[in-house]
């Protein structure tokens, strides 16, 4: 009997491993319906900077502003945007994959690599890793706010107007659908010009206080505002992945205990007619 | 006589108000602006403070605080980009400063480990002294 008592101990831990991974599934679930919302909250902002920009680089094309301008690149930034927490599935491990595959190409050129690195998971990795992280912001939490990536965004736009840095890339989690999420490089800056349609306006803004600082406020704010964007994407990435791994490990728990259930049945019952054939032998022999 | 426009206020981590308005005062860099149905084309900074939103004749406003942005108008969609935070370039010197600090703390880190082990047998041996100067004290006392 006591390797029937023994898988029974076994089935009880896991049914509650099974009740933290069942509950952590379906916070996941919630938290990633709240921020799919935010996500899509944040696009009319870029969308309407994104135009506005295009006009007016547009308008006044005598004025080159350096985000806008190509350049020998001997040295790239890298913003690497991953998420706090693990239990995710692979979603960081794609990304970091995807990071180093992209570092590799870089250095085949002799191009030099610079850090950003968002979340702590990626501070871990690339502290195991070696790189050269120059600035790095961590426990965003579920509700990431623009002021706590500011400080970090502004580091890495400092490089590139003090020509430290000749590009900028962002490395983040594309939220496909709740089931896929990609892996997926961007280049923030230089900014490559919008679409030709925006040569057939006629008319010009009124600008104050004048062209260039407006400008550049709004270069600077897209930027902000595409990391912000990537940041909040992270988080439904996060969720999404961390619900469907939770679900196939509730899944998995539950395939365990069937088996194991069988196993325990079976011994019990060993157990039981080997007790009776002692119970009649014994008797036999009176 | 209703002529409206269509007013959005959007910041980067959500939009703030959408809806038709009759009259539309914002602080612009150089003073306050007033913008009215048909206004030209028109781009402006904006300094940190109120957004008057004049949605009807009888006077029935929102207010809404913003901390800088950019002001766009179109003849019959304004649009206010606006800042999340109040932005001074001071300030934002400072968060990267910190930001830079923090890489440098988190890769500083890794010695932590092996300062901590180090603190730790350097203390033990702190203690055995202790000890044994105790104890030599103790057994002099009593000669």
């Amino acid at each position: 009997m006591a390797g029937a008592k023994e898988i029974r101990g076994q089935i009880k831990s896991i049914k509650n491993t099974q009740k933290i991974t069942k509950a952590m599934e379906m916070v996941a679930a919630s938290k990633m319906r709240r921020a799919q919302d935010r996500m899509l909250e944040t696009r009319p902002y870029a969308e309407k900077i994104r135009q506005v920009i295009g006009h007016v680089a547009m308008a006044n094309a005598e004025y080159r502003h350096p985000y806008l301008e190509e350049r020998d690149v001997k040295r790239v930034g890298i913003i690497v945007v991953s998420t706090d927490r693990g239990l995710c599935g692979g979603l960081n491990i794609n990304l970091f994959k995807k990071t180093v595959q992209q570092m590799r190409e870089w250095r085949e050129q002799d191009v030099e690599i610079d850090l950003c690195l968002i979340g702590s998971k990626a501070l871990g990795f690339f502290r195991r890793m070696g790189g050269n992280v120059v600035a790095n912001t961590a426990n965003l939490g579920d509700k990431p706010r623009l002021n706590d990536l500011i400080g970090t965004i502004k580091v890495m736009l400092e490089a590139y107007d003090e020509g430290r840095i000749d590009r900028l890339l962002l490395v983040e989690n594309e939220f496909v659908n709740t089931m896929s999420q990609k892996p997926k490089v961007t280049t923030l800056l230089p900014i490559e010009p919008a679409g030709e349609d925006q040569l057939k306006h006629h008319w010009d803004y009124i600008y104050e206080p004048d062209t260039v600082p407006v400008l550049d406020t709004l270069l600077t704010r897209y930027i902000e505002s595409v990391i912000y964007q990537a940041v909040v994407e992270n988080v439904a990435c996060e969720m999404a992945a961390r619900m469907v791994a939770m679900k196939s490990a509730t899944d998995n728990a539950g395939d365990l205990i069937d088996e194991l259930q069988l196993v325990y049945n079976k011994a019990r019952q060993a157990a039981i007619t080997q007790e009776i054939s002692e119970i009649v032998g014994g008797a036999a022999a009176v | 006589m209703s002529m409206t426009f269509h007013v959005d206020i959007v910041s980067a981590e959500e939009s703030i108000y959408s809806g038709t308005a009759h009259m539309l005062v914002a602080p612009a860099e150089h003073g306050e602006v007033g913008v009215m149905p048909r206004h030209s084309q028109y781009i402006s900074l904006l300094k940190p403070g109120e957004i008057r939103v004049k949605v009807s004749d009888s006077g029935e406003e929102h207010n809404i605080f913003i901390s800088g942005g950019v002001l766009e108008v179109q003849p019959h969609v304004v649009t206010v980009l606006a800042d999340t935070a109040i932005r001074a370039k001071d300030l934002d010197e400072a968060e990267a400063l910190e930001a830079k600090q923090r890489a440098e703390d988190a890769l500083a880190n890794r010695k932590a480990d092996f300062d901590y082990a180090k603190a730790q047998s350097e203390l033990i041996e702190a203690a055995a002294r202790l000890r044994m100067i105790q104890k030599l004290r103790n057994s002099s006392n009593k000669q």
